[in-house]
């Protein structure tokens, strides 16, 4: 895909890689607050994105983004916990508000600022609960150079196509490692189709924020003036005017919990290697992905058979992962947290006695950890 | 063409008897409509407060968010709308306008083509009449009912002093259109501060008191300032379209003996060489042939104190990239060997490269001694990497050499220096 000389090797870093494959995939605008370890994705975007404009804190981040995406722009922000924090009430409203926007989450060792600079996976459970009525946002996870573009062009897609914001969920560890890699191993890009809703009658045009065919209304922005938008991040009806709690906009709201979830199948993105006959599945997912792969090779060399399952759409939870892992008389789950937080979202208090854990705080999972807990 | 159309849909509005509200969005639609606004040229901006309940009355395109951040959310849809015959107006109340502070500062000091009407009734009134940050002193509310004891905000010496074109105050009683239409004519950021008291809460608990003198006693002067001031231009500076435009490809052109992965910290003091070492050690060894993983560390001064970098080299695709214990660390200043110590003591083989001035630590590692800071301070760690690719074989030196003139540091680093350093050693 690049004009590179073919097979020649780059030396790059994963921060890069997702800026360019959200460009080249229809993002076309970043809202910027420093903070680290996200800030080589903010130095990118300057170079890139169209349009790139610093704000005074993370609240007007997502507000700004709203706006933007009110307009029909496709706007990315990148931060950390502590940032993530608070974009937290803003994110339901352009949830509420259905705008797409995509949000690049960098983990760092918590709790609060924590360790700016050391790795982490501890924000799963954040962003299980993060919108209020526990409606799913997606949440899609790299777990190599190629995620970091793949995923970023999904995102876009899964963005836009479902009228959602989406977080795209990574570590320190992924973001600022250079590696050498062959950029010509990338696919293309092909930039998301923006759907508009088309107006029959311009002369009695009526829009409704929902309502149409579908569970994802199609988008009219604001800059138009062909037919009135209401867009609300309050409880409403088809209209987009306030309500209550009346049929009408308890609908929508319900069909806000349906929306990402039935058309899950269409972004439901994960890596099964399995090896036949193995009795041993690995599941692990972002930066501790590396390390999992690591074990699996060293495990089967050794004659020990082992599946490797690598999650990348975290949630809303796809149903194939379940389905999976009941094949299989015993499950390690590897992730960087000492609490098993992708475990408690599958399995919640009644965790299998098949399922085993490895966790690490401070420090990369090692490939060795993972050996041992299979054995 | 002006479509004329009104811009409310009813004469009847949702706000209590005689709340100033309703005023409000009265003159605000004359005003539009003498101006000759199509209602869908013209974007209102709300939030929670009792003026957000104007939405469902207006003709216009409407967008209602979160408490107090109607004016940042206006400010995303004036970057996004880049057309100046659209207009934003943002309403927003006494209290939305503290938590929204920030939001307003910003959008006066870019001065983004919007206007910002305050709704100031001196209280919140749809949470039941507490105290505001703009409640003037000695007014009464329902949480301070003697009298609120502490000054509030001047927004419009706020909004002025963050560079708002036009910022003005009035009283919000009969036909203020004009004022508005003022407002709303502006080609940058304005804000018009619309006074009133809440009738449902303020009347009751401040009997008697006229509107103007309230104002006046608080000191909040009725008028006019104006910064002259350009209003916002989106300048964007130089962008690239592909960010992978100005990363070199790095051709396979020496070979490397190296037939194990090798993991490998470099470390010594901020600004003494360390991250761009590694980087030429990292494109000198992808140019042998070998696979590379490469991270700094340092910390958040980073013009002081330690600078490390972990690198893996490895014949295969490498995965994992953490380091527990490393096969070789080169260590090239005391700032270096402080930060590592704890990881030397761990080796219990490998290579410890460590400059000849400092005391050699506790370790299981081959220790080689070299005085690697006598080419400079500043040079060490990258005479380090010679000297380490040297002393290993890995990688040749002259694929190291080759990476400096790729990378066109030929001038900038000390080449004749290191050559003769090497042929010394």
């Amino acid at each position: 895909m690049q004009e590179t000389t073919k097979g020649a090797h780059t030396l790059v870093d994963a921060s890069r890689l997702i800026i360019e494959g959200l460009a080249r995939a229809g993002a076309d605008s970043f809202i910027g607050y420093p903070i680290t370890p996200a800030n080589l994705l903010y130095a990118y975007s300057s170079q890139r994105m169209p349009l790139m404009l610093p704000a005074p804190d993370e609240i007007t981040t997502i507000q700004w983004m709203t706006g933007l995406a009110a307009t029909g722009k496709v706007p990315v922000t990148a931060t950390s916990f502590p940032g993530f924090a608070l974009m937290v009430e803003s994110i339901n409203m352009a949830y509420m508000m259905e705008l797409p926007m995509v949000i690049i989450l960098v983990q760092r060792l918590g709790p609060a600022t924590g360790t700016a600079t050391c790795g982490a996976q501890g924000d799963l459970l954040l962003l299980k609960g993060m919108i209020s009525g526990g409606h799913p946002i997606p949440v899609l996870c790299t777990s190599n150079f190629e995620d970091s573009w793949e995923l970023s062009e999904k995102a876009v897609k899964m963005s836009v196509e479902l009228r959602t914001p989406v977080v795209l969920l990574t570590s320190k560890e992924e973001v600022m490692t250079h590696k050498s890699f062959q950029l010509d191993k990338l696919n293309d890009i092909i930039p998301v189709e923006k759907k508009y809703f088309s107006c029959k009658d311009k002369n009695n045009c009526i829009y409704k924020s929902y309502g149409g065919d579908g569970l994802v209304p199609d988008f009219l922005p604001v800059t138009q003036n062909d037919c009135q938008v209401r867009i609300n991040a309050s409880t409403h009806d088809k209209m987009g005017i306030l309500q209550h709690s009346n049929d009408e906009s308890m609908a929508n709201t319900r069909r806000l919990e349906d929306k990402n979830l039935h058309c899950l199948d269409n972004y439901t993105f994960y890596d099964y290697d399995e090896q036949k006959g193995a009795d041993n599945l690995i599941i692990s997912f972002g930066i501790t992905a590396a390390a999992a792969k690591n074990a699996v090779n060293k495990l089967r060399h050794d004659g020990i058979k082992t599946s490797l399952l690598i999650p990348k759409t975290l949630l809303p939870v796809p149903k194939q992962y379940l389905e999976i892992i009941e094949k299989y008389s015993r499950v390690v789950m590897a992730e960087e947290n000492i609490n098993n937080q992708f475990g408690d979202i599958l399995f919640g208090m009644n965790k299998p006695e098949k399922l085993r854990f490895v966790g690490n705080l401070g420090k990369m999972i090692t490939p060795q950890q993972i050996i041992q807990e299979v054995k | 063409m002006t479509i004329h159309t009104a811009i409310l849909n009813t004469d009847s509005l949702p706000f209590c008897k005689g709340c100033g509200h309703d005023l409000i969005a009265k003159n605000t639609a004359k005003a539009l409509e003498k101006m000759g606004y199509d209602p869908l040229d013209v974007i209102v901006v709300t939030d929670i407060g009792c003026h957000g309940i104007i939405d469902k009355c207006l003709n216009t395109h409407t967008v209602h968010g979160l408490h107090g951040r109607s004016a940042a959310l206006g400010a995303g849809i004036a970057f996004g709308v880049d057309n100046p015959n659209k207009k934003v107006i943002v309403f927003i109340g006494d209290g939305g306008s503290t938590i929204g502070l920030q939001h307003i500062m910003e959008a006066a000091r870019l001065n983004l083509p919007m206007t910002v009407v305050v709704h100031n009734n001196f209280l919140y009134g749809m949470t039941g009449g507490q105290t505001s940050g703009l409640t003037p002193q000695g007014f009464n509310t329902t949480t301070s009912y003697e009298g609120n004891p502490y000054a509030g905000y001047d927004i419009c010496a706020l909004s002025h002093t963050a560079g708002a074109t036009l910022t003005s105050r009035i009283i919000g009683i009969g036909d203020y259109s004009d004022k508005l239409a003022v407002a709303f004519g502006t080609k940058g950021f304005s804000l018009i501060e619309v006074m009133e008291i809440c009738p449902s809460y303020g009347v009751k608990l401040n009997p008697k008191r006229k509107l103007k003198e309230i104002v006046e006693e608080a000191g909040r002067e009725i008028g006019e300032w104006i910064n002259k001031r350009n209003a916002f231009e989106n300048q964007q500076g130089r962008k690239t379209n592909n960010l992978f435009a100005k990363v070199p490809d790095i051709k396979k052109v020496f070979n490397s003996y190296l037939k194990h992965p090798m993991s490998i910290i470099l470390s010594g003091s901020a600004g003494e060489g360390v991250q761009l070492a590694a980087t030429l050690l990292s494109e000198a060894s992808i140019r042998s042939g070998l696979s590379v993983t490469q991270k700094g560390s340092y910390p958040v001064t980073v013009g002081v104190g330690f600078s490390t970098a972990e690198l893996n080299l490895s014949p295969e695709e490498i995965l994992f990239h953490g380091i527990d214990v490393p096969d070789v660390v080169v260590i090239t200043s005391a700032d270096g060997l402080a930060h590592n110590k704890a990881r030397i003591k761990n080796m219990k083989s490998g290579k410890l490269f460590i400059d000849s001035s400092l005391t050699v630590p506790e370790t299981g590692a081959e220790i080689i001694a070299h005085d690697f800071r006598s080419i400079g301070a500043r040079d060490a760690s990258i005479y380090g990497v010679f000297y380490f690719a040297l002393k290993s074989g890995i990688i040749s030196t002259e694929s190291l050499f080759k990476t400096i003139e790729e990378k066109g540091l030929t001038d900038k680093l000390p080449m004749e220096k290191i050559k003769v350093k090497l042929a010394e050693a």
